[in-house]
């Protein structure tokens, strides 16, 4: 039979504020499910166009898959949102591309014609999973080399990094990371990420609701003196710090995804169109270059150059991966296209949901910037991958 | 605090917690209260003088905050708060402590009406009496649609809405409505209202989802506050007019439920009444005074004592040996297919959702349970309250037989077959047979001995009486019966079974009649004996209003069929002659297949002139007994008879007494059942030389 591949179109997106993980966190008395639930329903509340029946899936990623996000959160979260029984869900792990694997899948499902309609995010609550509890790696992984011994803990990972390209020095890596709070703090005071931020009520360890609207993490203000005196918790004398890298975060991302002529009969907005997306893996000691080989890939796949693209959303886990990603395309340090309205550094990486952020910021940048036509999402992956994303900007007008 | 109040020393303080929020759509800031014992959702938040004194430090620290937009008040999961601390009212021992009690809880409820900035208070959970009232006093109110419980019911225990509802709720919603949230529903065993029919009754302004209801609660408020979203509101009809017809309805639902004999009702009809047009402060006061007057009353006492009961003496039946000696019962047989028994499988199959076997003498009778079974069943489907998914698997459940072989694997059998001595005897031989050595063969015999019938077994000790109330589905109380060789396995299986059947159970010695029966029969006779001797049958059973039946003893004779009443009283009367007569004039009712003493003709109550005839006194009969006498006459009775019962050791303690009277019986609250009123009114004092309970225990100290 005729099976036309159908254009896949990005409707819509919002996400938590993002918290601390920790005891003292804004969301450390709060459920992670509770958290991908309220924006599932905030999505239908926002959409009122779309009729909840035809969401054909529910893919929620997320890194540890128990306790309040396990018993396959996809469908749980459906439930407890109050979409229809026959709304199934299920549960998505890429690590920090979870939420990113989770619309590249189903989209790739709309692509084919077994969708016409899903939500896609992701959520990681740090404090209540901490990373790596619970894991039991196999013993193979060191005895036969599989990986290095530095590979499962992703600091070390990112001071391999540094090794690996000695011209990205900590005095980059501290100026980038300034750059990330400073742009953070000029979109929130221009009133740019608020939009799309779903306040939580959030709960005291005494009892006391609060109202949780706008990220915890960030740290205006901070200066490329003050990081400059920051401990090095992997290496002595090493290159990363607290200061240049993502916190540990508790949050939760969530979009729409439309087959495009779904979305023109039922008037969803279309924010942009997926032209190609790739993953792609490295050796896991240097996971942090993984974001080079699947832009490459991505873009070859799109027939694109990297001087198509007009806005990089890429993933800040530490400073020093996104720079070697900059470098590998001669990209400046202060490049204006890349992560405008600031990264990871300040608001924060709540692992799985991080790739669903990057798309609601490139979404929005692409509304205030008809002009720019391409945009990418991209992020580096542990154990080893990287993965892009490539959009298509709905509001230029030669687009199709 | 005010220096006359009650101190509560083992107050589970609810705290009102402050947090400053910062509202959307810039609505600015606003102080969020959240109310939090500290507890889980089994232990609601409720107030004390403590509690009113922490939100009543909570709204100063607000009002303390500079530019405030709004105050808002929630409460913790699944509870917003459930009243006053009940405790606060029984440790009340003059009436300058009640009013005080009164004041303290408006003075604090009542800021979060007059602040300086519009109050919200967002119900997320259970909300009664002083708790819906917190949430009264501000200016808007939302609910979440899952709040499980939400009523004024202070009626339903003998006390007004004290604390502002009163006045705030006829106010809000109108006096009708009013009517029907602090009258019709407490007086309605405490029916609750649903979140959605308080909505549309006007208490709350807005409804939202469980699932994010704060935070939508929050947004409702920021656009409020903005003037965004403005809210509308049924203007009430303050007509007098209408007002006095809705007043007079909550005065014929109280005469019908306590004949004036219940305070409580007609003291908040008469804070209805005075809504109209008292300002808030004579409201208040003289919500006060009401207030006072009721927890200084003999009658609220005995609520509480009765309340009490009922929340947890039931759940922990006296006497029932450790929970865990009981068997797991996998299967039950029922002998007997007529209707007690048909409702008795349907109950064991909808609860304990096991097979439940029927047998009859023949196929005809079984054929006729097995379709009552079916039909009440595919009622329940018709009113969507199983699904059918599980209407299939309860009649797949139900099977019946003409013969008992397949209680071979049973672990408890019930027999519900004919009232006679011997029949039952031979039936349980006959299980015996079939069964194995430990399955439980329960009685549900309503006077017969369980020991007799046990006797003559290889396994006496598996025998156990069970004796459910008419209609089973419906009356909460199940009396289990202890014969002499019963052993704590087979009664530890039996309670547990009462309680997998949602049942409160009392344990009972085998005595004849066990409790209720007994009571209701001696209560019974005194009316009869009056009737027989010449007393209007009109007279005569209304006389015992007081004694808080749900309805009066013919009416209630004409329920359970006559030709049962006397079966029942006939036994009695053989086991106490002295004290238990056999009265004509109820014989030759029975004899003449009469359903009852009353007719309806024309739509209205009458005596039969047949049954007038039937008790017409004998030549040379004194004078007869006046209503006074009837009552004094059934009260002296019961007094005597419950102490006989006690000294029996027929159960453990007076409050189980009154517990099975609450339950099997319903009667009234503000009687705690019957040993307090028989305490108050001095009988049990002058006629067994001394009181049921001691003072303070269900009355005032």
């Amino acid at each position: 039979m005729a099976r036309p591949a159908r254009d896949v179109v990005f409707v819509d997106g919002v996400r938590t504020p993002f918290g601390k993980a920790g005891p003292n966190g804004i969301y450390a008395q709060t459920r992670a499910d509770d958290l991908i639930v309220r924006l599932i329903r905030e999505l239908m509340r926002r959409n009122p166009q779309l009729p909840p029946e035809r969401v054909d899936d529910v893919a929620v990623a997320a890194t540890t898959q128990t306790g309040d996000q396990g018993l396959t959160i996809g469908r749980t979260a459906a439930l407890l949102a109050g979409l229809p029984n026959s709304v199934p869900g299920y549960a998505i792990d890429r690590m920090c591309a979870g939420a990113m694997t989770a619309v590249t899948t189903t989209a790739g499902g709309i692509a084919f014609g077994a969708y016409d309609i899903t939500i896609a995010g992701g959520v990681e609550h740090m404090g209540h999973h901490p990373m790596g509890s619970g894991v039991d790696p196999n013993p193979r992984f060191l005895s036969e080399r599989i990986v290095d011994p530095s590979a499962l803990n992703m600091g070390n990972t990112a001071e391999n990094l540094h090794d690996r390209f000695p011209q990205l020095t900590k005095e980059r890596a501290d100026t980038y990371s300034v750059g990330s709070q400073d742009k953070t703090a000029k979109a929130y005071a221009d009133g740019k990420l608020q939009p799309d931020l779903v306040p939580m009520a959030i709960r005291s360890a005494e009892g006391a609701w609060g109202y949780a609207t706008v990220d915890e993490p960030p740290r205006p203000g901070t200066t490329v003196e003050g990081l400059a005196g920051l401990k090095t918790p992997f290496r002595p004398h090493g290159r990363v710090t607290a200061g240049n890298a993502a916190g540990l975060n508790d949050g939760a991302t969530a979009c729409l995804l439309a087959a495009e002529d779904v979305a023109d009969e039922l008037g969803l907005p279309k924010r942009m169109r997926l032209v190609s997306y790739a993953f792609a893996g490295v050796a896991p000691e240097v996971m942090g270059v993984g974001p080079v080989p699947a832009t490459e890939k991505a873009l070859a796949k799109a027939g694109l150059t990297i001087d198509d693209i007009g806005r990089f959303e890429v993933n800040e886990a530490f400073a020093v991966q996104v720079l070697a990603f900059l470098d590998h395309f001669g990209l400046a340090d202060d490049d204006p296209r890349v992560n405008p309205r600031g990264g990871a550094i300040a608001v924060g990486h709540p692992l799985a949901s991080s790739g669903v952020r990057l798309m609601i910021n490139l979404a929005r940048e692409f509304e205030e910037h008809p002009e720019v036509r391409y945009g990418l999402t991209t992020m580096c992956i542990g154990l080893g991958m990287g993965g892009t994303v490539i959009w298509e900007n709905c509001a230029t007008e030669d687009t199709k | 605090m005010s220096a006359h109040a009650v101190e509560l020393p083992d107050e589970v303080v609810t705290k009102a917690l402050l947090s400053v929020i910062e509202l959307p759509f810039g609505a600015g800031p606003a102080a969020l209260i959240t109310l939090d014992n500290g507890h889980d959702h089994t232990r609601p938040n409720t107030f004390g003088p403590a509690g009113l004194a922490s939100l009543d430090a909570a709204i100063d620290a607000a009002l303390a905050k500079d530019g405030l937009a709004a105050v808002l008040v929630t409460g913790k999961p699944f509870i917003f708060a459930v009243g006053a601390d009940l405790s606060g009212v029984k440790h009340a021992s003059a009436r300058d402590q009640a009013v005080a009690l009164g004041r303290e809880g408006h003075r604090v409820f009542r800021r979060l009406g007059e602040l300086p900035v519009p109050s919200f208070a967002f119900v997320n959970g259970a909300a009664m009496g002083g708790g819906l009232e917190v949430a009264l006093h501000c200016t808007y109110r939302t609910v979440s649609s899952s709040a499980a419980a939400l009523s004024l019911p202070e009626c339903f225990l003998g006390l007004v809405p004290g604390w502002g509802g009163a006045y705030l709720v006829p106010n809000l919603v109108g006096a009708d409505r009013a009517v029907t949230v602090v009258i019709d529903n407490p007086l309605n065993n405490n029916r609750q209202l649903k979140p959605k029919q308080a909505l549309e009754l006007g208490l709350f302004d807005r409804m939202y989802d469980a699932a994010d209801f704060l935070e939508e609660s929050i947004a409702w408020a920021a656009r409020v506050l903005t003037g965004a979203e403005p809210v509308e509101r049924a203007e009430v009809d303050r007509s007098p007019e209408v007002w006095a017809a809705a007043v007079a309805r909550g005065r014929a639902i109280a005469d019908a439920k306590s004949h004036g004999h219940a305070p409580a009702p007609y003291r908040a009809l008469a804070l209805l009444e005075g809504a109209r047009t008292a300002t808030r402060d004579e409201a208040f006061a003289a919500e006060d005074e009401a207030l006072a007057d009721l927890v200084m009353s003999e009658e609220l006492r005995a609520g509480l004592y009765a309340f009490d009961l009922v929340q947890k003496r039931a759940k922990k039946p006296a006497g029932a040996p450790d929970k865990k000696l009981a068997r797991p019962v996998t299967k039950v047989g029922i002998v007997g297919a007529g209707l007690m028994a048909s409702q008795l499988a349907l109950l064991f199959a909808q609860r304990l959702e096991v097979p439940v076997l029927m047998t009859d003498l023949d196929q005809s009778r079984v054929d006729k349970g097995l379709a009552y079974v079916q039909g009440e069943i595919d009622k329940l489907l018709a009113k969507k309250r199983v699904t059918p998914d599980k209407a299939n698997r309860l009649k797949a459940l139900v099977t019946g037989s003409t013969s008992k072989d397949g209680f071979a694997d049973a672990d408890w059998v019930l027999e519900a077959v004919f009232e006679e001595m011997k029949v039952k005897q031979q039936v349980f031989a006959e299980v015996e047979a079939v069964v194995s050595d430990t399955c439980v063969l329960a009685t549900n015999t309503s006077s017969l001995s369980v020991t007799e019938m046990a006797r003559d077994l290889k396994h006496p000790e598996r025998v156990v009486g069970f004796h459910f109330f008419n209609p089973v589905a419906v009356l909460p109380l199940l009396e289990i019966v202890r014969g002499e060789q019963t052993d704590d396995a087979t009664l530890a299986t039996a309670f547990a079974v009462g309680k997998t059947l949602r049942k409160s159970s009392v344990l009972v010695k085998d005595a004849p009649a066990f409790v209720f029966n007994r009571l209701i029969t001696r209560a019974l006779g005194a009316v009869t004996a009056a009737m027989d001797a010449g007393t209007p049958i009109e007279v005569a059973d209304a006389a015992v209003e007081p004694l808080g039946l749900p309805m009066s003893p013919m009416m209630l004779l004409g329920l359970v069929g006559p030709a049962v009443a006397l079966h029942t009283a006939e036994s009695l009367h053989e086991a106490f002659p002295d004290r238990f007569g056999a009265s004509p004039g109820f014989q030759a009712l029975v004899a003449a297949g009469k359903t009852g003493v009353y007719t309806w003709d024309g739509g209205r109550q009458q005596v039969d002139p047949e049954v007038v005839a039937m008790f017409a006194p004998k030549e040379g009969a004194g004078a007869a007994p006046t209503a006074q006498q009837v009552l004094d006459q059934a009260r002296s009775a019961l007094a005597e008879e419950i102490r006989l019962m006690l000294d029996e050791g027929v159960v453990a303690a007076p409050e189980d007494i009154d517990l099975c009277l609450l339950l099997g019986g319903g009667w009234a609250f503000w009687n705690g059942g019957i040993t307090p009123h028989l305490d108050r009114e001095g009988v049990s004092e002058r006629v067994t030389g001394r009181r049921f309970l001691p003072k303070g225990v269900a009355s005032l100290p």
